[in-house]
């Protein structure tokens, strides 16, 4: 497919009024040499243009997506009809820098309230913030939290950060970026932390844990009281990586289980869409002892009338506004559609849904685990890579037979893996099928391994070639004078 | 309330295929004394309900007032075409690009995305997307400091306050030294914004050539709409050029979500944090793009990755391509000579103010108004006017400091009456 | 260079005398762990490196890695062919994929690092 430079034929899409005013000037020297070589096309080829790109994408509303650890749920249209609404969509940020101007966004303002409350109960904590832009952004803004409670209570030497090995690779990074020393602990052979080597890595210096739970393989990790014992005994605090929150939301709560923070991941567990990576969104939930240290302004409700304040030790801005607002939104309109039973549902379906996955495929397939799982299923394709057919290899097929891949060679931890979330939101007859295709495969593995290598055949290009894309690094079509 | 579609006979066929007699028993790894029993939750409501509730919530806020509200985001025209191609769930309910073969329309997308902004910028190279403008001045600030090896982060006072409180705060835990100014010496970088936060543009070339002497990189904070009419940060010499995208066909969304650009030189690709696509082919020879120089990024990398960052905002970025090949080359030109045009018309109309700027501006600038902005400001809103920003209420101006922004939204006679207003209840 | 007479890293870096300089490379088992090399960073000329420090960096699709200084010196050449064919690293990591050219070594230090046989035996105890 031609790229849309590639079309440009000297026609244009938008066209505007004549200026109404007079022509203004400014200095030669402080305008740019020539205009910006951008793509300049009729309104039809910019359509078609645009149409044909999404035809070469898939995504959850065509497609089965059982990408472990990402929870591609169903997208509800709801949310979307909600977030398009002009009163939100098109409201100025600056009416919450100005008092002056708080009467001008009340609803917007109880939108973030009323969110902030809910997310916070449904996860058993203090409060909650929306402001972080992704789950990442969240993890920052957490273990930013953590080292303003260290620091306010004068615990300098407190340096260290625990991760775990199955862990997600964004807390470690997230950890580092926050001027933290990162320390490994190992899984045990169950899949859990093994606690031998975390009691032998916990000491005064460690300022925080962050877990994951149920963990990436799936695992609910049965030790937790045990590990919050340990992580409080040395004042060190334990945060709660939201990304598989959908397995346990309304079954039990992070709060509950002795967490101090957490992020949530809205485009998860709530049912926002992924965008093609983004914009999601990552609040933070914290217990008591955190919230002197919220990012601030907070939305505060006096008298039915909303207003903004900055708690007092606030770690400051990580955001310039409320974060991805419409994002937020249409979260809340997620949560309020399903409410308490709705959301207790979502965890049970969700966990049924994955054990029925690997009741069904462990047979073909070799589990990592043996124990019941949560909310994904992992396998290891190793048997399968003996006979020369790797984990991406089964990805691919996958790909040929309408499904998109499960996560693959994610967590590091698991040899060959292959990891599938399937979600609450698919049906049994999805699931079933799936699980043929797969079957299938591992008989191919056997039967015809080459067809297999071979995959995909049915996407508008083969497997592509990265060492070529890492080493020429075309970026981009940059305009004729510095290309 | 629901979006589960198991019936109950699929369910009950499902535990029977896992071999348990309830969902309850799949949950046994949870000691029962950590299961949780009632919360304060309230019951789900319909859609019909929900559609209700939030629509009464939404006309509570002000979007009909004519707005002079800007202080870096800003009310643009966005074509119908870009909420309708960006609305193709292909699209929004897609993941990240990880199986590239069937992921080409985003792949292509983000690598048309990453050829206008550079196009735009006059840079080499850009990443595909970041948060917002905020964290990419941090994330530009912070891949300095890796190409340089300093510690000492320079930042003008022309940069948005609001970027350089949330610097202030993801930078809290690093060893950088963060100081007002321009002064490069034993810097890792000098940060400018052009236009500046109260509107003044300016050419930082001089300012480029001081900090290549000294060692030190120049990173330029811009609004993307002014570019085009604008000097370009490629022009000026810049090394890292960060933008807010958000006027680039995102509405304003009381904050997000918005689009972070960060667009910098060959030489520093590799220090260049977030996602970035690259073109290559099939075995057959086909063209087709994938992600590239994953190595340096967080699920290889962990602690050692350029940053923590893990999704962009891919669909915000699709927004801005779409938005830019609507408007086209001199679609951009025409937005931002409007934009320029309207606002010196209507600074021309403000006589009874002083102009705090000293230099040309584009299409915002501040005022001092004879009396406090607030109340000037709050007064106008009954007469359907956002009359812009008091700087106060940023910590960027004295009481009766405004900031006023006009876009090509704003017409004639709405400045006319906007000016006359604007004198009557400031002179008064 | 012949790799019996090379001394080694836990770190899977080689350095080997050649003249009055020492040469130092990654492994045949690290170019294998890193698969198809596709970007190589080098230090530049003259900067003293201690033992153990990060000096250059390796790169390719699936994994990026720090190159360590083997004993302490000051870099007197690098291989700037690697900059255009950071393949050579993976088809001659003894010989052609060299790095670095260390001067003014603490020598004494290589009495730290291990021999062909003994990284021999640590890589079979670590296969990963």
């Amino acid at each position: 497919m031609q790229l849309i430079f590639e079309k440009c034929r000297q026609r244009r899409a938008i066209t505007f009024d004549a200026i109404d005013v007079p022509e203004a000037v400014l200095p030669a020297e402080l305008c740019r040499a020539s205009l910006a070589e951008l793509p300049e096309l009729s309104e039809i080829d910019v359509v078609r243009h645009f149409t044909h790109l999404s035809q070469r994408n898939v995504g959850v509303d065509c497609h089965f997506y059982p990408l472990g650890s990402c929870t591609m749920k169903y997208n509800p249209k709801l949310a979307e009809a909600v977030a398009a609404y002009p009163g939100f969509s098109w409201l100025h940020p600056h009416l919450a820098s100005l008092p002056a101007y708080h009467a001008k966004c009340q609803g917007a303002l109880e939108v973030v309230y009323e969110l902030e409350r809910l997310l916070a109960e449904i996860a058993g904590m203090k409060a909650a913030c929306i402001k972080p832009m992704a789950g990442a952004h969240g993890e920052l803004t957490g273990v930013l939290l953590i080292a303003a409670y260290h620091r306010d209570k004068g615990h300098a030497h407190k340096d260290t950060i625990l991760v775990p090995d199955s862990a997600h690779g964004t807390n470690p990074a997230s950890a580092a970026i926050a001027g933290y020393k990162v320390v490994e602990v190992p899984s045990n052979s169950d899949g859990l932390t093994d606690l031998d080597k975390l009691r032998a890595a916990m000491n005064d210096n460690v300022a925080g844990i962050m877990l994951t739970c149920p963990n990436t393989h799936g695992l609910f990790e049965t030790n937790i009281a045990e590990i919050a014992r340990m992580a409080h005994e040395v004042d060190a605090l334990l945060y709660y990586d939201g990304a598989n929150l959908n397995a346990i939301v309304g079954q039990c709560r992070p709060g509950d289980l002795g967490f101090d923070v957490m992020h949530y991941n809205l485009h998860k567990t709530f049912g926002t869409p992924h965008g093609m990576g983004g914009p999601g969104s990552g609040p933070v939930g914290v217990s008591e002892r955190l919230l002197p240290y919220l990012p601030g302004p907070r939305v505060v409700k006096r008298d039915g009338h909303f207003s903004l304040e900055t708690p007092e030790k606030s770690i400051g801005r990580m955001t310039a506004f409320f974060g991805n607002f419409l994002i937020a939104l249409r979260a809340y309109a997620y949560i309020l559609h399903l409410g308490d039973a709705g959301l207790r549902d979502v965890g049970r379906m969700a966990v049924l849904n994955a054990n029925y996955v690997l009741a069904r495929l462990k047979d073909a397939y070799k589990p990592a685990f043996p124990a019941t799982v949560m909310h994904e299923c992992l396998f290891t394709a190793s048997p399968q890579a003996e006979k020369g057919v790797h984990a991406i290899d089964i990805a691919k097929a996958l790909i040929d037979r309408g499904y998109h891949a499960p996560t693959i060679y994610f967590p590091l931890t698991v040899k060959e893996c292959l990891m599938i979330e399937p979600t609450e939101t698919e049906s049994k007859e999805t699931l079933d099928a799936f699980c043929d295709a797969m079957i299938e495969i591992a008989r191919l593995v056997d039967e015809d391994p080459e067809s297999l290598r071979a995959a995909p055949r049915s996407t508008p290009v083969g497997r592509l070639d990265e060492v070529k894309a890492a080493k020429e690094l075309n970026c981009a079509r940059l305009s004729p004078h510095l290309a | 309330m629901s979006w589960i579609p198991a019936t109950d006979a699929d369910r009950a066929a499902m535990l029977a295929a896992v071999g348990v007699r309830s969902v309850e028993e799949l949950f046994a790894a949870i000691p029962p004394g950590l299961r949780m029993e009632t919360w304060d939750v309230p019951a789900g409501i319909s859609e019909m309900a929900v559609r209700e509730k939030l629509g009464r919530m939404s006309v509570r806020n002000d979007v009909c007032s004519t707005s002079f509200l800007g202080g870096g985001y800003y009310d643009h025209f966005i074509p119908a075409a870009v909420d309708y191609l960006t609305g193709r769930s292909e699209f929004y309910t897609a993941y990240t690009p990880y199986q590239p073969e069937c992921s080409q329309g985003t792949l292509q997308a983000i690598y048309e995305y990453q050829s206008v902004i550079c196009r735009l910028t006059d840079m080499e190279f850009t990443n595909a997307s970041l948060y917002d403008g905020g964290t990419a001045v941090f994330e530009a600030a912070a891949m300095a400091l890796r190409v340089t090896r300093r510690n000492k982060v320079v930042v003008d006072d022309s940069v948005n306050p609001l970027y350089r409180r949330m610097l202030e705060t993801h930078a809290a835990n690093l060893d950088i030294e963060l100081v007002s100014g321009r002064d490069p010496a034993d810097a890792a970088c000098v940060i400018v914004q052009n236009p500046g936060f109260l509107g003044t543009v300016r050419d930082f070339t001089a300012l480029g050539e001081q900090c290549h002497a000294a060692g030190a990189l120049l990173i330029v904070s811009v609004y993307p709409v002014s570019l085009g009419m604008l000097k370009t940060p490629g022009a000026m010499g810049a090394d890292i050029a960060v933008a807010e995208g958000q006027s680039l066909g995102l509405p304003l969304a009381f904050g997000g979500p918005y689009l972070g650009i960060l667009a910098t030189r060959k030489e520093h690709v590799r220090k260049m944090p977030g996602r970035i696509v690259g073109m290559t082919e099939d075995k057959e020879g086909r063209r087709g793009f994938v992600l590239t120089l994953q190595a340096r990024e967080q699920h290889i990398r962990r602690e050692k990755a350029m940053s923590n960052i893990c999704s962009n905002q891919a669909l915000c970025a699709l927004r801005a391509l779409v938005h830019l090949s609507l408007l086209g080359k001199h679609g951009l030109a025409e937005v931002a000579a409007a934009c320029h045009a309207k606002a010196e018309y209507l600074k021309s109309k403000l006589g009874f103010a002083r102009l705090l700027n000293d230099g040309p501006t584009f299409n915002e600038f501040a005022v001092q108004l004879p009396k406090n902005a607030t109340e000037v400001a709050s007064a106008l809103t009954s007469q359907g006017y956002l009359a812009g920003l008091p700087l106060k209420s940023v910590g960027a101006g004295g009481d009766n400091d405004l900031l006023i922004a006009v876009t090509e939204k704003r017409t004639r006679e709405e400045m006319d009456r906007f000016a006359a207003a604007l004198e009557e209840v400031a002179c008064s | 260079m012949n790799p019996s007479e090379l001394k080694y890293t836990e770190d899977h870096e080689w350095v080997g005398c050649a003249g009055d300089l020492y040469v130092v490379g990654i492994t045949d088992f690290a170019q294998h762990q890193l698969g198809d090399i596709t970007f190589v960073e080098l230090p530049k000329v003259g900067r003293v490196v201690k033992q153990h420090e990060e000096t250059a960096a390796v790169e390719s699709v699936k994994a990026a890695g720090d190159v360590y200084a083997p004993i302490a010196g000051t870099i007197a050449a690098v291989n700037e062919t690697l900059e255009t064919q950071p393949e050579l690293v993976n088809q001659d990591p003894y010989g052609e994929g060299w790095f670095f050219r260390l001067g003014h070594v603490d020598a004494a230090q290589l009495s730290d690092l291990m021999d062909e046989a003994a990284y021999k035996d640590f890589l079979a105890k670590n296969p990963d």
